[in-house]
């Protein structure tokens, strides 16, 4: 067999077609995201949504459990209603959503550099990371007394659940994303020029990034759900007027609507604030790098 | 005693004397290589021959600098040989161009040089309209063309040019179908002229080191030792098989004395 570079006229033309048909023929397809891929995602969920609220209807007209302990749905709607055309609802979303954002924040700020030392400095792993793994699946709710009695009846009480709830889930997810990352890639990286630092910045960061993510997810997941169990238990004046509050008011005057209201506005938030930002990011990340799997 | 310096002669662009790796310590102490000595001259492409587990890929990590020999001396011209591994090993969030540039932004290029070398060594390797395209969006062999040029990236620009440039392969066709591997092949050496790079090139295919390589160094295994060197510059049709029949017999001869 001749080698090619002895006859580079010709032989360079072949190469370059026959490379250039294996590479139409080789290359994964890349098929836009379809039409029914969005109608699953959007449509199928309202639809579910719309099954729940007529079984819901259905059940109330049966009369099967007391008004007081099932209310008609459009109960519970008047009861929303009623507090948008007060104003009041923007109040408690206010109140809860800017303290969630908050400790969230600041659970991001706590959470990062502890997760970064969690996965790479193998003592501090071995002492207090099975601490962090603990607390994790703590339920944030048995703070609540504790950080009452440190902190009386304030924010910073409040606040004490929320990093609690919310820290370990990050550094968690930033520890998994560093684990998860292939070992050749710094090996890579190294061979390539980069020291330390450049590793850690064009390398280690964004390779942990779909980990980190989903630790952020979660994150906020802990967050609100810790918030929530605060404003319900710890509730005071001094403390303003959020949707745990709200729940709290409605228990005290055994309102079932405005309970369900209250559960209702908890849900959207959370569930809102998932999809509008989390979602989105994490989709993004995915599917640049070819993992969008079922999002 | 273990060191590696930058040789001052330029007749050399990488030259290992007496080097010996241990993995592990006492009883259960493994000795990959024994006592290689190898010297490759700037612009040489080298193909070090060898059956599985017989150190190729330890010899190019010491090369490389990723390993430390436990005895022995590694001398460069080059401060810091490129890699190509057996896997592409592209960053997967970064587009192709984006992967091919990483080398020169680490060795702190300005942008503007950064682009047109970028799109300079991705027409090269015949990928200069895919670019803007992420890892997964591309063939095996089109990924290893990437990983190609990466590495070209690094051995001619990321010592700031102020050396010899050194290319190490550690078997980088093996895991490509037999029509993509000839392709690439010949890719690899139009590439080779046109650059003019020194290579160490690893692998267990005789073929292709005989292809390949103006050298061809055959490794025993169990320690790793140079068995025998062929030179097998230019070699063409009859001599070129009697050439792999030849390196073949032997490699086989070293693989069987294993049997025992
Ligand atoms: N990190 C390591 N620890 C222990 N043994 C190793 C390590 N790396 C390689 N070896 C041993 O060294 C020998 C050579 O390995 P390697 O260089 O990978 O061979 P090749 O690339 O030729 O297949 C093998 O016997 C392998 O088991
Ligand atoms: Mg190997």
């Amino acid at each position: 067999m001749p080698r090619e570079v002895l006859d580079p006229d010709k032989s360079t033309v072949d190469t370059a077609s026959v490379e250039a048909g294996l590479d139409a023929l080789d290359a994964p397809p890349t098929g836009s995201r379809s039409r029914r891929n969005l109608f699953r995602a959007v449509v199928s969920p309202i639809i579910a949504m719309v099954i729940t609220v007529v079984i819901w209807q259905v059940l109330w007209s049966a009369a099967i459990w007391p008004e007081y302990q099932l209310p008609a749905p459009l109960t519970v709607g008047e009861q929303i209603w009623k507090i948008t055309q007060t104003g009041q609802v923007w109040e408690f979303l206010w109140v809860s959503v800017h303290r969630a954002v908050i400790g969230f924040l600041v659970s991001v700020a706590v959470a990062t550099p502890l997760g970064l030392l969690l996965a790479k400095v193998p003592l501090v792993r071995a002492a207090i990371g099975p601490l962090i793994s603990g607390l994790q699946s703590l339920p944030s709710v048995a703070w609540v007394p504790a950080a009452v009695l440190w902190f009386g009846l304030t924010d910073g009480a409040i606040y004490t659940v929320v990093l609690l709830g919310a820290v370990p889930s990050i550094a968690n997810g930033l520890v998994s994303g560093i684990d998860q990352i292939p070992p050749i890639l710094p090996r890579v990286g190294k061979v390539l020029g980069a020291g330390r630092l450049d590793s850690a910045r064009y390398i280690l960061l964004p390779a942990a990034l779909p980990g980190y993510l989903s630790g952020l997810k979660q994150g906020w997941a802990f967050s609100w759900r810790s918030l929530m169990a605060a404003e319900l238990i710890a509730t005071s004046p001094q403390l303003g007027f959020g949707l745990g509050q709200y729940l709290h008011n409605a228990m005290s005057l055994s309102d079932m609507s405005m309970v369900m209201a209250g559960i209702l506005l908890i849900f959207l938030v959370g569930v809102g604030i998932e999809l509008l930002v989390f979602r989105p990011m994490e989709s993004a990340v995915l599917r640049a790098r070819g993992l969008s799997g079922a999002l | 005693m273990t060191m590696t310096a930058t040789l001052e002669a330029t007749e050399t662009a990488v030259r290992l004397t007496g080097v010996r790796k241990t993995f592990g310590h006492g009883n259960r102490a493994v000795t990959a290589l024994d006592g290689i000595d190898l010297r490759v001259a700037p612009g040489e492409f080298v193909c070090l021959l060898g059956a599985s587990g017989c150190g190729k890929t330890t010899v190019l990590n010491l090369i490389a600098g990723l390993d430390e020999p436990s005895s022995g001396k590694i001398e460069l011209t080059t401060s810091r040989p490129a890699v190509m591994f057996q896997e592409a090993a592209l960053m997967p969030w970064l587009t192709a161009a984006r992967n091919v540039e990483l080398p020169l932004r680490l060795a702190g290029v300005r942008k503007a040089d950064r682009e047109t070398r970028t799109q300079e060594l991705l027409d090269l390797v015949r990928l200069g309209g895919v670019g803007d395209k992420r890892p997964h969006e591309l063939s095996g062999g089109m990924r290893q063309r990437v990983a190609l040029a990466r590495a070209l990236a690094s051995a001619l620009d990321g010592n700031r040019g102020e050396a010899a440039s050194l290319l190490l392969m550690d078997e980088p066709f093996s895991a490509l179908d037999a029509i993509t591997r000839d392709v690439l092949q010949g890719e690899l050496l139009r590439v080779w002229q046109t650059t003019r790079t020194a290579v160490v090139f690893v692998t267990h295919d005789v073929r292709e080191a005989v292809r390949l390589g103006q050298r061809v160094v055959l490794l025993s295994s169990k320690p790793g030792r140079v068995v025998q060197e062929w030179s097998v510059t230019g070699l063409t049709g009859a001599d070129e098989l009697d050439a792999v029949a030849e390196i073949n017999a032997r490699l086989r001869e070293v693989i069987s004395s294993h049997a025992a």
